[in-house]
């Protein structure tokens, strides 16, 4: 086990690097430059010169190159051309926003995934079952900006425009007053500002895990242990709940760790819509800017997490399930 | 004897006016219908615009041209085709059906499935039909002191923009940017993503894991945000759009494809080809692709849809095709500044995409049941 994570681990390094550079030259080889967003017109060509010099643009690219990943290598994403401040201090600010924003999204995701999963497998082609299934391909066909923008649409503004009682905050991720409320208030509002956006992704994700839980549950259950359990005379729901559940989730747990691409791009819209000060706002209005150095912190930092993702889906489930050997 | 001659030769008489009464009247009323109603829809288009067809020689641009042979092609289409099925007996089920007519009449028994491909085709129809169906311009500003944000009415079936513009004609000449962007870049991923799959499969060895590891690394990189990169950073045109669509879809193909060619280079019969001395290309395209085929057509048909929903998603944040092109995510993002005092503007557009997404899901997963006979 102990030398398969080692050799996992050291795969993820040249895959890592070979993202890198996929990124920094995709984005060195687009027309325009990284300057031309910071100089109005009339600005003398020895300004615009020594404020190349100081990013280091003018240097060949293949030593910028190195010199970026050297940085990178030691933890420094270098200094925003639009923000003037370090790319570590922007992602500082935003990185918790949005580690916030997914991990409520993907525990809320994988209960209810599993909870439908279960219910539809027991359940198996009943009317709930079968309304369940079309429901959950509804909203897997769901783009989530509009989906987020029609639960704006009827639980912020509508909502407050006919008085119901819980009007839901449409954007930012506290109220102005947060700083003078009570520890206890605070985490209130807190959580008032996390249900739209929380609801918009676990909405467009949960179909998949629901879908696969159904699966999974339903071939486990044809296996002859659970006719053993049911023979021994076991009360269904333990037969359930404890022998058919823990066989089935060892894949769902899988598919958690490589939904992370599709969390995060759900995440740049959500974030989008919501004005949730997350990486997806980040990463956008670095690229409208043509920030380079927060783009390639930022995307590199998406797909590190997403290898990260993957890889502890790959170890959990040679931990979780004894038969697979990795040797 | 004569009355069932008669009978048949009347049906055959209804069936060479109308496509499909001649089904009605043998009694085969599900297959009738299915001629039927597609002639009537596409007959009460000619007549409702037959206007517009008139005014056609003088006016017409090539748009309008387009549309109107489309019609005539699907009215003579439509019935030549109930003409011949009329003739032809009935199949029944038998033990020299090929997989694909197996497959095909699974198919048929999933009615959800079937919906949403006659959604699908519909579509495709109206795109083509599109200036035939729309009363108004897509882009064009009328006065908009009288038209701005007007509410759906049987004028506006979808209501007007702040510029009023009738949203039903800019969804239904959006369908066009998002049908086309759907199908060209689906082709171009599923058709890149079978040959790097088969070949990776077959080949095995160095070729194999140098595939595998590009295919591993496009997969782990946020494909969302290298859309974005890659179209703020270039152009905004339909053909960079289509590209870029295409060119980073490939990997999940490649996954599957090259995970049933692992399986099928062993099989007897590719080893009997091997041993006849036919050269790769040949055993590669005749033996060991059309046997990957049925789970290539079914990520397509679901490539489809995810693909149409990304494209609304670049839309929506700007980096589509510029406007006044009408788009599907461009015009939600129109409507959502004025959400609270014209909450159609984002709604039609927005449920169209799910419509048109579920209608190819549906039909994903309607093949996928159909065509895997374990699933069957």
């Amino acid at each position: 086990m102990g030398s398969y994570v080692l050799r996992r681990l050291l795969g993820a390094i040249p895959l890592l690097l070979g993202i890198a550079t996929l990124i920094f030259f995709v984005l060195h080889l687009a027309p325009g430059d990284p300057t031309a967003f910071l100089f109005g017109p009339g600005i003398p060509p020895e300004v615009i010169e020594q404020t190349r010099r100081n990013y280091g643009l003018d240097q060949p690219l293949a030593l910028q190159y190195l010199h970026w990943i050297a940085a990178m290598a030691r933890g420094d994403f270098g200094w925003s051309l639009t923000q003037g401040r370090t790319v570590s201090a922007i992602l500082r600010e935003a990185l918790p926003n949005t580690i916030v924003l997914s991990l409520s999204t993907l525990i809320l995701v994988f209960v209810l995934g599993v909870l439908t999963g279960v219910y539809q497998a027991v359940r198996q082609y009943t009317i709930g079952d079968n309304i369940l299934s079309v429901a959950a391909l509804f909203f897997y066909s769901m783009p989530s900006f509009w989906l987020a923008m029609m639960l704006v649409l009827i639980f912020a503004l509508k909502a407050y425009q006919w008085g119901w009682p819980f009007a839901l905050p449409a954007t930012g991720i506290t109220s102005v007053d947060y700083e003078f409320l009570s520890t206890a208030a605070r985490i209130g509002d807190r959580l008032k500002y996390l249900v739209l956006p929380v609801t918009t992704l676990t909405l467009a994700l949960v179909a998949g895990v629901s879908r696969y839980a159904r699966g999974q549950m339903l071939e486990v259950v044809r296996q002859d242990f659970i006719r053993t359990a049911r023979a021994k005379g076991l009360p269904e729901s333990r037969v359930i709940l404890k022998h058919a559940l823990r066989n089935s989730l060892i894949p769902v747990i899988t598919l958690l760790g490589l939904y992370l691409p599709f969390l995060f791009s759900g995440a740049v819209f959500v974030e989008y819509i919501f004005a949730w000060p997350g990486m997806g706002r980040v990463i956008v209005d670095a690229i409208l800017q043509r920030d380079y150095p927060v783009i390639m912190a930022t995307s590199f930092i998406f797909s590190t997490l997403t290898v990260a993702g993957s890889l502890i889906a790959d170890i959990l489930y040679a931990w979780a399930d004894p038969r697979i050997r990795y040797d | 004897m004569t009355d069932a001659r008669a009978a048949s030769s009347a049906s055959r008489l209804a069936g060479s006016i109308i496509p499909g009464a001649g089904h009605l009247a043998a009694g085969r009323a599900a297959r009738g219908l299915t001629f039927l109603l597609p002639w009537l829809a596409c007959a009460s288009v000619a007549v409702g615009a037959r206007h517009r067809i008139a005014a056609m020689p003088a006016t017409g641009s090539l748009d309008d041209r387009i549309a109107v042979v489309t019609l005539g092609f699907l009215l003579v289409a439509i019935w030549v085709g109930a003409a011949f099925d009329l003739r032809s007996p009935p199949r029944v089920p038998g033990p020299g059906d090929s997989q694909w007519l197996i497959a095909a009449r699974h198919f048929n028994r999933n009615r959800l499935a079937v919906a949403g491909s006659w959604l699908i085709l519909a579509l495709y129809a109206a795109m083509l039909l599109a200036p035939l169906l729309s009363p108004w311009d897509p882009i064009a500003q009328a006065n908009i002191s009288q038209t701005t944000f007007l509410p759906p009415s049987g004028q506006h079936l979808f209501g007007t923009d702040r510029l009023g513009r009738d949203i039903f004609s800019r969804v239904l000449y959006g369908s066009r940017i998002s049908l086309t962007i759907g199908f060209v870049a689906t082709a171009i991923s599923v058709t890149l993503g079978t040959l790097l799959g088969a070949m990776a499969g077959y080949a095995g060895g160095r070729v194999d894991s140098v595939i595998m590891r590009f295919t591993d690394l496009v997969l782990s990189f946020p494909r969302l945000v290298l859309l974005i990169l890659i179209v703020a950073l270039f152009d905004r045109s339909l053909l960079v759009l289509i590209l870029v669509l295409g060119l980073t879809q490939w990997p999940t193909t490649t996954r599957i494809v090259r995970g049933d060619v692992l399986s099928l280079r062993e099989r007897e019969f590719v080893q009997a080809a091997i041993a006849l001395g036919y050269r790769t290309p040949r055993i590669l395209f005749r033996h060991v692709i059309p046997n990957v085929l049925a789970p290539v057509i079914v990520s397509a048909t679901l490539g489809i849809g995810n693909t149409i929903v990304l494209e609304a998603g670049l839309s929506f944040l700007g980096l589509g095709p510029p406007p006044p092109a009408p788009t599907w995510g461009g015009i939600v993002n129109d409507g959502g500044s004025s959400l609270i005092n014209a909450w159609w503007v984002a709604t039609f557009p927005g449920l169209t995409i799910v419509l048109v997404v579920l209608a190819f899901n549906l039909v994903g997963d309607g093949l996928r049941d159909a065509l895997d006979p374990r699933l069957r």
